[in-house]
């Protein structure tokens, strides 16, 4: 059935006839792909030169590989335990709103009690507040947990921020799946965690992918929230900490390129690998399928 | 054996009901602590005085009252207007933008997934990445852009593009623009990619050109796809802060013209580096307003924007 769906589909795509409007259409993309390629390919060019070239002949090309400029940001300033804290902050918030959302939204698709609807629309209500916009309370609230200033604090809110959607998106998937699995196992003796490990876990594993991350990139990329929160260097979060190294090196222009770079590196390669998963992930929600 | 059958139903049983609360509890506790709860002290706090972080005295309405007054009304105004500014002319560019984009990569033959992946790549950068690689981009002395203008002997790109007043806002949203454009174009993309290839096929055979197909079918049968792209394309309009805080500085530099709502409602609340002006209950008045506002808007704008869409 879906071969056959799909083959009638590449039928009719290799038959899109060829129009005038796609010399400009193709033209675009190209300039689009330029667009998007020579700020890049510049950017990593410059990394690679010593500031004073860059200041007399801008646009000339490296001579060579000269790793100067990243080894003087690796080793001089703060930068890897920036790239670590970014690291951590991301994958605990991320892991807990896994945790949270999935079993939420198991509880929340399989069984029908009382505060179910009254539940689901809590979820909807924490769908629509924007953190952002409650920064001073939550920055007094920290204060007085005693979490200002700390990474447990920002997974915290992290974590908050990004659990509604999980929640939405795992309930609605979770509803879609046939209740006759889970019950089998449930005959078959297994517990409810068991219900949920074995037998829900293993299924919705693709959805997880796609919810971690539609939460894990805007976090790594989040710049507001350690701006507020976060004011000891050593617990920064790399894009905090770019600009702190901005404000360092305003002079060494190649040292910004490479920082820049190497800012921008850890996700432009997981994107190369995994395009389509990130594609899908940061427009999870706006599309469907 | 009776009672694992019973369990088999969906209805909850004794046995059950523990590990409904386990299983969610988590999630709802860390949602209340760290957002309903910061959402509605903002309410209260934007009622009252403040010394710095120390709450004052209940004064109703008065910050909101101040905001509509000198001096904070010339601040705010101009906020508001820059925010309008950048949301229509983000929305208008990226939504054509981001069409023609969508409509290349769904008429290409080959290579669909590969200029998928290059139009997406600025949306994956991070906001703050982005602005300082444009600052360097467009310095006016050290800058790649003028250097060019200068070898090519380009008058019209040798700007000060972040330097001049008029001209600053849009330099920031052409910037904001190149980060984001990938993201209605491949929203745009799966909508078009929805669509029942019997009706294209259809119109093809009844004569139909290549651009009537365009303009009676994809385009009407993609007004879900618009109507996400223009909400999201307005709460980040009304929420825009990284750019315009890391290129312009807390005072929306230069002469406060990049100056939002989001940076105001920043700089009330945590300051500026030479002034100390920090004025808590102003600057939850502001976040109090951009929320109802965005709210208010996104609710109506989707409201109509559905009226308007098609079932397929």
């Amino acid at each position: 059935m879906s071969a056959k769906f799909s083959k009638a589909k590449e039928h009719a795509a290799g038959r899109t006839p060829f129009a005038p409007i796609d010399i400009f259409l193709q033209g675009a993309l190209v300039v689009n792909a330029l667009g998007v390629f020579l700020p890049i390919i510049f950017m990593i060019n410059s990394s690679f030169r010593n500031g004073a070239d860059i200041y007399t002949s801008p646009l000339a090309l490296a001579n060579g590989i000269d790793l100067s400029n990243y080894r003087l940001v690796l080793t001089e300033g703060k930068f890897t335990q920036y790239l670590l804290n970014s690291f951590i902050v991301t994958a605990s918030a991320t892991f807990i709103v896994l945790l949270c959302g999935t079993l939420a939204g198991y509880a929340l698709a399989r069984y029908q009690f009382k505060f179910n609807t009254a539940i689901y629309l809590f979820f909807l209500a924490g769908l629509l507040i924007p953190a952002k916009l409650a920064l001073v309370p939550l920055f007094i609230q920290l204060k007085n947990m005693g979490l200002l200033d700390s990474r447990i604090g920002l997974i915290l809110v992290y974590a908050s921020g990004a659990i509604p959607a999980a929640v939405f998106i795992f309930t609605g998937f979770i509803r879609a799946l046939p209740a006759d699995l889970d019950n089998a196992a449930r005959i078959d003796g297994a517990s409810e965690l068991q219900v949920f490990s074995r037998v829900m876990l293993p299924l919705i594993f693709p959805v997880t992918g796609i919810v971690g991350i539609y939460s894990a990139i805007p976090i790594w990329n989040d710049f507001l929230l350690p701006l507020v929160f976060i004011r000891d260097t050593s617990k920064m979060t790399i894009m905090q900490g770019i600009s702190v190294f901005f404000g360092e090196y305003g002079a060494n222009w190649g040292a910004l390129f490479a920082g820049l770079t190497l800012a921008a590196l850890p996700l432009v390669i997981l994107y190369v690998i995994l395009s389509s998963q990130f594609i899908k992930g940061l427009t999870a929600g706006a599309t469907k399928g | 054996m009776e009672k694992q059958n019973n369990m088999a139903t969906r209805n909850v049983t004794r046995y059950q009901r523990p590990w409904i609360i386990a299983f969610i509890t988590p999630a709802m506790i860390l949602t209340v602590i760290f957002t309903l709860v910061p959402a509605f002290t903002l309410l209260s706090y934007s009622l009252y005085g403040w010394e710095s972080f120390k709450r004052g005295d209940f004064v109703g309405f008065t910050n909101f009252e101040r905001l509509s007054n000198f001096p904070f009304r010339g601040d705010f105004g101009g906020a508001f207007r820059n925010n309008v500014i950048v949301f229509v002319t983000l929305f208008l560019v990226q939504t054509s933008v981001g069409m023609i984009l969508a409509l290349a990569i769904y008429r290409l033959r080959r290579g669909k997934k590969l200029f998928q992946a290059i139009v997406f790549l600025p949306v994956i950068l991070s906001l703050v990445i982005v602005a300082f690689m444009w600052k360097l981009f467009l310095d006016p002395l050290f800058g790649p852009i003028s250097s060019l203008a200068l070898q090519f002997n380009l008058p019209w790109l040798n700007q000060p593009w972040l330097g001049q007043p008029g001209l600053a806002l849009f330099t920031l949203i052409f910037i904001g623009l190149w980060r984001w454009v990938g993201f209605p174009a491949i929203v745009f993309l799966a909508g078009m990619n929805s669509i029942n290839e019997e009706y294209i096929e259809a119109a093809r055979i009844d004569g139909a050109s290549e651009m009537q197909i365009f303009r009676k079918i994809i385009f009407p049968l993609l007004a879900p796809s618009f109507t996400i792209v223009a909400i999201l394309t307005f709460i980040g309009a009304f929420e825009w802060f990284e750019l315009p805080y890391v290129i312009g500085g807390v005072t929306g530099q230069p002469g406060g013209s990049t100056t939002t709502m989001a940076l105001l409602f920043y700089r009330l609340a945590f300051g500026t580096v030479d002034s100390a002006t920090v004025d808590v209950g102003l600057s939850s008045a502001i976040g109090v307003i951009l929320f109802i506002f965005v709210g208010i808007g996104a609710a109506l704008g989707s409201y109509y924007l559905r009226k308007r869409e098609i079932q397929q």
